[in-house]
């Protein structure tokens, strides 16, 4: 796995773009985790409560029903972080954090969160290790994951409302990093995707690249070979990178991200980055983004609150740039229609934002050049998503 | 080593320069350019060229300011309703280098620079009459490209030092500021506070050391008031009031009498 160089730059992209306040922060939490990172003591310890407490590894399961959908010779595997703890693969990288933050002497965990999945992997592991959180979470994210923020708040954290720009997941990360600015001597921003200065972008890769490692081991025990494609959903990219980390050199494995196509490829409308956008710097890190031209961000748009961000990931630009990953995104409706498919066919309620994913297998697979071996990782279980389905879709359901 | 004061363009150390002969610390405004228009902006900057300020420092507004508190991100959407662009507050400062005002910093975010290009944007300072570049975003280390284009057009890039920095990041910043080094008054974003944080004058001198009197240090975050300015100018060379000032536009909103009041704000700032 290539590290950034001594910038923390994959390429031209990432870097670390943040006010002066945060530089010398940045420069010590890197030093925490490079010595970490080669602390056979820290791994033992983060494997331990990977295994035992998250629930790791998570299976590899072969959806035949999904499979013959998908048609022709379709082998379609679903890597199922659905499975761990708090329902998604967010825990893998807050466990991390929060040991190194525990290392590092500091008392206070702080998130950002969209649909609350990262927000609630906080907490959790907040609330294991006996630490003083806070989640930052846009006022409108808050009324749409109205459970989640429940969930938050019964772990101990506090949930803090943003009122300020859109009032989602973008605005949510401005208000932690303000936070953090503010209270860095004693707090520590677990920032929950491959997004923002250097060395976090590398850092929650690493947290994540557990995702892959067991991946690669199970796929080649369950067939023998390695997979033709690998397919993942992309909001900032922490769950497709971890996936995708461990097939880097496997030159013949082809690397699929799925971006949010939302209700098309119009500004405003969607949060495909790589369709809709250009270069440019936000919130720490040089990236695609989707931006108007004054440089200003633009709004975005998704069914998938989690993929619901003005930038990508920038090892990602990176990946794309040289080839060795593609992207591609799904609508609103086709990961709709997704969820309901895999629901139906395998008994799996996947999280929305994962169902792009699922919604690109389905309309690629074997003849739109996936191959006939497939990995795609379900990266998240459904259940918050469910109320916000039925009332899209006018189900009455009572009690919702 | 050339001293900053005699070095081409460097409208900026002089009025720090000026400042000091008179005894006082330089006075450094800061208001949003478009906020509440683009034409009121250039009222409002003559108001406070007259009231007394040394230096004006016009904020680009930017959709995600990181480093902002509520009254500045407040006057940030109220510019971007308006409309406002990088671009306009180019055009801004080129009028006011007409109107024969002091010297003028833009207060920016790295984005809107990014996206206009380093070169293009230096080119477009240079003949718009900029002296000072602060990207409040953009440390040293992703500095370089538009140091060099700035430098090359006269223009002094600014930067910030904070309470956290280390001694070596102060030894970088004072090497490769220019104009004058922005002391960041305490760990926090912008806005308005009563009282100065403890142990900031000796941050202040350490900083000075390290500097050896190679850039005037101005200290800004949560000053707006004539006793915090006579506090820092006890040992700081400038003093930057952003939010106080951004606030009081706010409250006045269109109001007559709104010019004369902001100038009686910066007079009475300057003790004067």
């Amino acid at each position: 796995m290539p590290d950034p160089d001594s910038r923390g730059r994959f390429g031209p992209y990432g870097g670390r773009f943040v006010p002066e306040t945060l530089m010398s922060p940045l420069q010590d939490l890197e030093e925490a985790w490079t010595e970490c990172r080669a602390d056979p003591a820290f791994a033992k310890e983060l494997d331990r409560y990977l295994k035992d407490y998250a629930g790791r590894p998570t299976p590899l399961y072969l959806a035949g029903n999904l499979s013959r959908r998908v048609g022709g010779r379709a082998r379609v595997y679903l890597k199922r972080e659905d499975l761990a703890h708090t329902g998604a693969h967010k825990i893998n990288n807050t466990i991390g954090q929060a040991l190194l933050a525990r290392r590092m002497g500091k008392g206070r965990l702080i998130a950002e969160t969209g649909a609350g999945q990262h927000g609630v992997a906080t907490a959790t592991v907040a609330a294991l290790f006996g630490m003083r959180c806070a989640i930052y979470m846009g006022r409108e994210d808050m009324r749409r994951q109205a459970l989640n923020v429940y969930r938050m708040r019964l772990l101990g954290a506090e949930v803090v409302p943003v009122l300020a720009g859109s009032r989602t997941l973008k605005d949510a990360i401005s208000e932690a990093m303000r936070d953090w600015v503010t209270t860095v001597r004693d707090t520590h921003n677990v920032r929950g995707s491959v997004l923002g200065a250097h060395p976090y972008p590398a850092m929650v890769r690493d947290f994540q690249s557990v995702i892959g490692r067991e991946a690669r081991r199970q796929i080649l025990e369950a067939e023998g070979r390695l997979p033709d494609a690998l397919v993942a959903c992309v909001g900032g990219g922490s769950n497709s990178i971890g996936l995708f980390s461990a097939f880097l050199q496997d030159e013949t494995v082809r690397m699929i991200g799925v971006e949010a196509g939302g209700a098309g490829i119009e500004p405003g409308k969607h949060a495909a980055r790589f369709a809709g956008g250009s270069v440019g710097v936000l919130q720490g890190t040089r990236t695609f983004l989707l931006q108007d031209a004054g440089g200003n961000i633009l709004p975005t748009a998704s069914i998938a609150a989690g993929l619901d961000y003005a930038a990508v990931g920038p090892e990602h630009a990176c990946l794309r740039d040289s080839g060795r990953a593609a992207y591609t995104h799904a609508s609103d409706e086709e990961a709709l229609r997704a969820f309901h498919v895999l629901a139906e066919l395998e008994g799996i309620i996947p999280a929305l934002e994962s169902a792009h994913a699922v919604a690109c297998v389905l309309r690629d697979g074997p003849a739109g050049g996936l191959g006939d071996l497939i990995l795609l990782n379900l990266s998240g279980r459904g259940d918050k998503d469910v109320r916000q389905v039925a009332v899209r879709e006018g189900t009455e359901v009572e009690g919702l | 080593m050339t001293s900053p004061r005699v070095r081409a363009g460097g409208r900026i150390a002089a009025a720090f320069a000026a400042a000091r002969g008179a005894g006082r610390p330089a006075l450094i405004p800061y208001v949003t350019a478009g906020d509440p228009d683009l034409a009121a902006t250039r009222g409002i900057l003559g108001a406070l060229a007259r009231g007394g300020a040394d230096v004006l420092e016009i904020g680009v507004p930017f959709s995600d300011p990181i480093a902002d508190g509520p009254i500045n991100q407040r006057s940030a959407e109220r510019a971007l309703r308006n409309g406002v662009t990088l671009r306009d507050v180019l055009d801004l400062a080129a009028g006011l280098r007409q109107d024969g005002l002091p010297p003028i910093v833009l207060f920016t975010y790295y984005n809107p620079v990014h996206r206009m290009g380093i070169e293009p944007f230096a080119r477009a300072a240079g003949e718009a009459g900029v002296d000072g570049v602060l990207v409040t975003d953009l440390p040293p280390e992703e500095a370089g490209d538009l140091g060099a284009a700035l430098r090359a057009t006269g223009i002094d890039l600014i930067f910030l030092v904070a309470p956290t920095s280390s001694r070596e990041r102060v030894d970088r910043i004072c090497h490769e500021g220019r104009g004058f080094l922005y002391f960041i008054s305490r760990t926090g974003v912008t806005g308005v506070r009563e009282d100065l944080p403890e142990g900031l004058p000796d941050q202040v001198r350490a900083v000075r050391q390290a500097c050896r009197g190679r850039l005037p240090i101005a200290v800004g975050f949560g000053i707006g008031s004539r006793r915090q300015v006579e506090a820092v100018a006890t040992f700081a060379d400038g003093v930057v009031v952003g939010s106080a000032l951004v606030r009081l536009i706010e409250e006045l909103g269109p109001a007559p009498d709104r010019l004369g009041r902001i100038e009686a704000f910066c007079r009475a700032l300057a003790g004067r």
